[in-house]
């Protein structure tokens, strides 16, 4: 409350920040265009798909009445997850007062602005009826006309809906304030940006929690039936995030100015390698306590690892998301190959390709074979589907490309704000 | 009712029911009616664009009204009759047919429920047909079906697996130091009466001799885990215990189908394909008024019968009599009856959800 006087507010440096940004996002050399070119070669698929989808409804995709989830929800699920793993740089920076890390904070907060972007243009890409969205709109929210009704405390999807909007609120409003006070040339103000930063803390991990409850509170659904997929969540979440992050403070190091400490990255591999041990004991419970008594609960998890009754579309994920995540944990064990940062990158992405693959093919889509009532149909994701997935990919990692770059002009000192320049343009 | 016209109800819907089986699907094409039906569904947003560029169609009008449309359950009476009138319209526009859409609500002191005789019935599917026709589901691409007839085969024992278990004796013994079988051979497959149905057989005649049939549909659960966990309160348990969906309110995020343990929900992937001819005019708003696409539907015990003191086409149709279904609260129901006298069970009832659909055997 005594902070909040503290903030000036000028909104000529709020105005010529946003001109600044935006200058900043659009431009840069011809690798940096080639690169926005090779997304938006996605982007324009992604428009395709979504009119597709749209004019035709769901037809268009490889579901059907047995398995109603597909990769959508599979990558959102998984995003939900990369998102909460901000938390990886957030946390050893404020908690631990960590001070190689606190300098690249913004970056990790960066990452979880864009994954939640993803995050809410895959569920609308699930949605039968995006256009009904309003729907969701709590009652009590000042919006004419547009009356929702929020089914509140019972649907955990309503619970989902609220922490992924509030934490992308929380990201963004951390990152661009930080930004902001950072460009104007001022220490951001403790008072208010601490105790923010904490509750994102806390708040990434409910995100993921929330989503893993999505799942896990459906007894029709025996494979996620159990207490332990939270925390399995979590855990991989927190190894494929921090890998991506490596990737990004990789390529952050090599093509611009920003100075990322090698301890930085470091203490990140070490929490991949230890999330990674962790899961991979985690898987190793799970499939003991399913197959030792193989009941027809287990049939998903047989079904997945082995194939069942002739189909075996997803025998080859579970065994390739296996093989990476046992591959990059037993490298990453070894301390001269986890500091070597040449190869560290392509680790990471073993890890992170191998997470992918065991939350989607290996989680989300075996939970609707069989079905309730035992029937094995197996599901292809469309031609559509994966225009639209690889699309929100793109928008993303857009996303995250553009306001890492402003970071890292923020961080670097390049992006100032020029008083007499801005009275200039006046 | 009266029993007369009862029985001619019966007969008429048997009739009818025969037909169905019989007809080949319909080859004629309906490209009108599919641009038509095109143009319903592309929604509110096409109705903003047909409003934005001053067409006054009244289509649009329509679908812009209906968008704006609120939770059934929130609207006024007032809501509730113009949201009647503007479908009445659309439909009997739509379908070339006077089309009513019923709003009668539960009765005080009805509680529905419903009982199967799995020791009558011999799977012919008459109730799926009925059920079809009676409710305007999606008759192709894709078809949908409410009632889904399960075939549960016998399985057998056999002399010959006798030896052949597994683990076969101790995996280093030697020949003839095998201290027997752990797991008998017939174990490795299905054998006596298993729960591995399916639900696409297609005999020359039923009852077949192998196997038995369990017909399943949305079991009205007391505790329905698919309300729980609909985010906007679309689906929900009316008062006479029926659980219903307001196909307007549906976002199509498909959580109810998730958490469904009876696989009783239908998701209309496309537009739904009901052919003029076929289409049912008398609805009811939560019952068998035509969907539109992106919306889950499923068995409502045909509201609209029932309210009005009808049997459900299921009932009616079945030609074995193994179909009952009545008011639980009243003692002298059919169904209170059953569940009086017979030895009744509940599907997967160690979910706790309390279905109100009961199986029984004389
Ligand atoms: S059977 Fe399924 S759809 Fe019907 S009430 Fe129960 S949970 Fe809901
Ligand atoms: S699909 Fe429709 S009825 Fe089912 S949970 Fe979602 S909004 Fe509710």
């Amino acid at each position: 409350m005594f902070g909040i006087k503290k903030i000036d507010i000028d909104l000529k440096s709020i105005g010529s920040f946003a001109i600044d940004l935006f200058i900043c996002s659009w431009k840069g050399s011809l690798r940096y265009y080639m690169w926005l070119a090779f997304l938006g070669f996605f982007i324009v698929f992604w428009i395709y798909g979504n009119y597709q989808q749209l004019s035709n409804g769901m037809i268009v995709t490889g579901l059907n009445d047995q398995v109603t989830w597909g990769i959508y929800l599979a990558n959102f699920v998984f995003l939900v997850g990369v998102a909460a793993a901000a938390v990886t740089v957030v946390f050893p920076a404020y908690v631990y007062k960590y001070k190689p890390m606190k300098e690249v904070v913004l970056i990790g907060e960066c990452l979880a602005i864009a994954a939640v972007i993803m995050c809410l243009l895959f569920v609308v890409n699930h949605m039968g009826r995006p256009d009904r969205s309003w729907h969701m709109f709590p009652s009590w929210l000042p919006i004419p006309y547009l009356k929702g009704i929020f089914n509140w405390p019972n649907s955990i999807l309503t619970f989902d809906v609220v922490v992924l909007n509030v934490y992308l609120g929380l990201n963004a409003v951390c990152a661009f304030y930080y930004m902001y006070m950072k460009y104007i040339g001022k220490e951001v103000n403790k008072y208010i940006y601490i105790p923010l930063v904490f509750i994102a803390i806390v708040w990434a991990f409910s995100i993921h929690t929330v989503t893993a409850f999505l799942l896990n509170t459906m007894p029709a659904r025996p494979m996620w039936f159990h207490s332990m997929l939270p925390i399995r969540f979590i855990i991989t979440a927190f190894a494929a995030g921090p890998a991506l992050i490596i990737i990004a403070f990789t390529i952050i190091k090599k093509t611009t100015k920003l100075k990322i400490k090698d301890e930085a990255i470091n203490l990140l591999a070490q929490i991949v390698v230890w999330c990674l041990g962790i899961a991979l004991f985690l898987t190793l419970s799970e499939v003991v306590t399913e197959l030792y008594a193989g009941t027809e609960h287990s049939f998903s998890l047989q079904y997945l690892m082995f194939g069942m009754h002739g189909l075996n579309n997803l025998v080859i994920f579970f065994w390739f998301s296996l093989f990476a995540m046992v591959t990059s944990f037993v490298l990453l064990l070894i301390p001269q190959v986890r500091k070597n940062l040449k190869i560290l990158p392509y680790i990471c992405a073993l890890a992170f390709v191998g997470i992918w693959v065991e939350k989607g093919m290996g989680l989300l889509l075996p939970g609707f074979t069989p079905s309730p009532i035992g029937e094995f149909v197996e599901y292809t994701p469309s031609i559509i589907e994966i225009f639209n997935s690889l699309g929100n990919w793109a928008i993303g990692f857009m996303v995250f490309t553009m306001l890492a770059k402003c970071a890292v002009g923020i961080l670097t000192g390049e992006l100032r704000y020029k008083p007499t320049l801005a009275k200039g343009e006046d | 009712m009266s029993k007369d016209k009862e029985n001619k109800d019966f007969e008429k819907n048997k009739n009818e029911c025969a037909e169905a089986v019989a007809a080949t699907p319909i080859k004629k094409t309906r490209r009108d009616f599919l641009k038509k039906a095109t143009t319903v569904g592309t929604g509110a947003f096409v109705g903003a664009a047909a409003l934005l560029t001053g067409s006054d169609e009244a289509e649009a009008k329509t679908t812009w009204a209906e968008w704006f449309q609120r939770n059934y359950r929130l609207m006024t009476d007032e809501e509730k009759r113009e949201a009647v009138e503007r479908l009445e319209l659309r439909y009997t526009e739509e379908y070339g047919k006077k089309t009513t859409v019923d709003t009668t609500d539960a009765k005080e002191g009805v509680l529905f429920g419903y009982a199967l005789n799995i020791q009558k019935c011999i799977g012919c599917r008459r109730c799926v047909h009925a059920c079809v026709k009676e409710n305007n589901q999606s008759r192709e691409n894709t078809a949908i079906e409410w009632i889904r007839v399960i075939r549960m085969e016998k399985g057998h024992f056999l002399p010959e697996d006798m030896d052949k278990g597994s683990p076969q004796g101790l995996p280093f013994g030697k020949k003839g130091e095998e201290y027997g079988i752990q797991v008998g051979g017939n174990a490795g497959k299905p054998v006596g009466v298993v729960l591995e149905g399916q639900h696409y057989y297609e005999p020359e005649s039923v009852p077949e001799k192998d196997a038995f049939y369990f017909p399943i549909q949305c079991m009205q659960c007391e505790k329905p885990p698919c309300v729980k966990v609909c985010p906007v309160r679309t689906t929900y348990r009316e008062p006479d215990g029926v659980v219903v969906i307001d196909y307007n309110w549906c976002i199509g995020c498909r959580m109810c189908m998730g958490a469904c343990p009876y696989w009783a929900r239908r998701f209309n992937w496309g537009e739904p394909n009901l052919p003029k001819e076929d289409m049912n005019p008398k609805t009811h708003y939560l019952g068998n008024r035509p969907r539109m696409k992106g919306v889950v539907e499923k068995c409502t015990f045909c509201l609209q019968r029932t309210r009005k003191g009808r049997y459900t086409a299921c009932v009616e149709v079945c030609p074995v009599g193994a179909r009952k279904f009545g008011n639980l609260l009243d003692p002298n129901s059919e169904v209170s009856k059953i569940l009086d006298r017979k030895r009744v069970f509940r599907l997967r009832a160690d979910l706790n959800t309390y279905p109100k659909f009961f199986y029984f055997t004389d």
